[in-house]
């Protein structure tokens, strides 16, 4: 592992932001301040040129041709494969499917595995804070086999009721598919205890981690989960590349997602063999040049170190909260114990869509609406929330701006 | 009844705007036209009056009278509202062709099509198909009368 042991050293963050190009820019002549992490992260400037780099000197189709270009542009897109493995801490490079993200993902699982082991009757459990991506897949699934799709409430505190969840378990639950990490409230569940508590009724147990791959320490061995989802842009990768994990005999035995070039071995007319892991799940060309920056995009994160990161995203989240808390009429929706650096919140008799446009004006970025979590916001009784969420080059100066807007808009709209 | 032209009023509109030499002061005024408008009655608040968009919602209640198109409508959020009030002065109480034909370059000219290019946020963009829907209707149901 390239990772410096940067734990001790503060992170320097006018060289990190020099590092991202977009963040020089200015919005409505303001000096951007992007509070919109969670939906998706700024690039780097090694990511852009690691995609222009591919273009510009070894853009070729992968795994058949036998020229230069093909065998560098293949060694590049396996290279990311073990990138991510290690990013993970999964047992094989095979076990490492690449996706268009975390909703490609879970489709899949939902497509292959879904389809063949569940059936009438039996039951799929996720958790009222599931992001949409994480509750259709499974909604289609149950209606057209006539198993039941069954939900863990939420608290007022936006944690998942952990003695609802053992109760809902039985021999009757065939997958429990959560999320690590709230898009909406920013709570970390605690998925480890939750994934033994599965398995010990015989349930598979998908983890949706699309807001904690680039925030949290990431061992799907140590979790034991069966399945992992994530998506590239969330981690200062390219959009358009994901990953689906799965261990490997769950992953050899589900039947096959996309036909087509790459996930074959042999075909006839009468019959088609399919190719072995991970090919087997990635028909046609794939999104090469998205695939060889998101090893950049991960080598990145490792070089800084996820210690370091965190650890700076969570003063930035203590530093907002206590800010965003002592503003007059404004309630924090999402109060776990355990958050990563992602705030949402309304204010009394203000539409979050109004802060939204009024912060827009002032250079600020942040996310309004539902945060495609309809059923979470209708738990909350709220229409959505205005919703910042911080990544390693935001700075305590930007939460400043941040609030000093928040105080802006509410008068303007009071 | 007489009626200004549909351009006319934009035209005013227009003017109103360059007066503004802040964001602030055109946000103001936007949100001071919200508030002012007044609520839709609870009896027009029905699901077919509904223009749901992701974030905000708004409503539309269309009349004829005289071979006019009268509109009411209402938001959850202010600044869709004031937005709302604004069509509503420019196309409310004019004969269907008129406001078929209308361009409403004026949103253009005063800087708020980024509210109308959100087609997904909020129902602006729907409400100003659904006014000129009703337009189209009343000129159809006028046209069988005629006849």
């Amino acid at each position: 592992m390239t990772q410096i042991d940067s734990i001790s050293l503060d992170l320097d963050l006018q060289a990190i932001r020099s590092q991202f190009p977009i963040l020089s820019r200015t919005v409505n002549d303001k000096p951007l301040v992007y509070l919109d992490n969670a939906a998706t992260s700024q690039k780097p400037q090694c990511v852009i040129d690691a995609l222009s780099d591919y273009y510009g000197r070894y853009n070729a189709n992968i795994h058949r041709g036998i020229h230069t270009l093909a065998e560098e542009a293949t060694l590049a897109y396996e290279a990311t494969r073990f990138a991510v493995q290690e990013f993970i801490g999964a047992a094989s490079a095979e076990e490492i499917i690449f996706s268009r993200g975390t909703t490609e993902g879970i489709n899949l699982v939902a497509y292959t595995w879904g389809r063949q082991h569940i059936g009438a009757g039996d039951e799929i459990l996720i958790s009222g804070m599931e992001h949409h991506s994480n509750i259709v897949p499974w909604q289609i699934l149950c209606q057209e086999k006539n198993a039941v799709l069954k939900v863990i409430p939420v608290t007022d505190e936006g944690e998942l009721s952990m003695e609802v969840y053992k109760n809902l378990l039985s021999d009757k639950t065939k997958l429990v598919s959560i999320v690590q990490v709230s898009n909406a409230l920013g709570t970390v569940n605690p998925v480890k205890e939750m994934i033994d508590a599965a398995h010990a009724v015989g349930a598979k147990v998908l983890v949706d981690g699309a807001q904690s791959a680039v925030h949290l320490d990431i061992d799907v061995q140590a979790l034991d989960c069966d399945f992992f989802a994530f998506s590239g842009h969330k981690v200062y990768a390219p959009t358009g590349i994901g990953v689906l994990y799965g261990k490997r005999e769950l992953l050899e035995s589900m039947p096959v997602f996309h036909g087509g070039g790459e996930m074959i071995k042999e075909v006839s007319f009468e019959q088609t063999t399919y190719n072995d892991l991970p090919y087997k799940y990635e028909a046609g060309t794939p999104n090469i040049a998205d695939t060889i920056a998101l090893k950049t995009a991960l080598d990145y994160i490792q070089n800084i170190g996820k210690a370091t990161i965190r650890k700076h995203e969570n003063g930035l989240l203590a530093y907002a909260t206590a800010q965003l808390e002592s503003i007059p009429g404004l309630s924090i929706i999402g109060k776990a114990k355990e958050k990563v650096s992602l705030v949402s919140f309304i204010v009394k008799g203000i539409h979050p869509q109004d802060i939204g446009i009024l912060l827009d004006n002032l250079g600020i970025a942040v996310r309004t609406g539902h945060h495609c979590t309809q059923p979470l916001m209708k738990r909350f009784g709220i229409p959505g929330t205005v919703r910042a969420s911080f990544a390693l080059y935001n700075t305590k100066e930007e939460i400043d701006i941040l609030i000093a807007g928040m105080y802006k808009s509410i008068k303007m709209l009071s | 009844m007489s009626q200004q032209p549909i351009l006319e009023i934009e035209k005013e509109i227009i003017e109103d705007f360059a007066l503004f030499d802040s964001w602030e002061d055109k946000y103001e005024y936007i949100i001071d036209l919200g508030k002012k408008l007044p609520a839709l009655e609870e009896e027009h608040k029905i699901a077919d009056n509904k223009i749901k968009g992701c974030q905000s919602t708004v409503w539309l209640a269309a009349a004829h009278e005289d071979g006019r198109v009268f509109f009411k409508a209402d938001s959850d959020a202010v600044i869709v509202k004031g937005l709302v009030s604004m069509l509503i002065k420019v196309l409310s109480g004019h004969r269907p062709e008129e406001i078929l034909e209308a361009k409403l370059d004026f949103i253009r000219e005063i800087g708020m099509m980024t509210h109308l290019a959100q087609t997904r946020s909020n129902g602006l963009l729907a409400m100003i198909k659904q006014m000129k829907n009703y337009a189209l209707a009343y000129q159809t149901i006028q046209g069988l009368e005629k006849k």
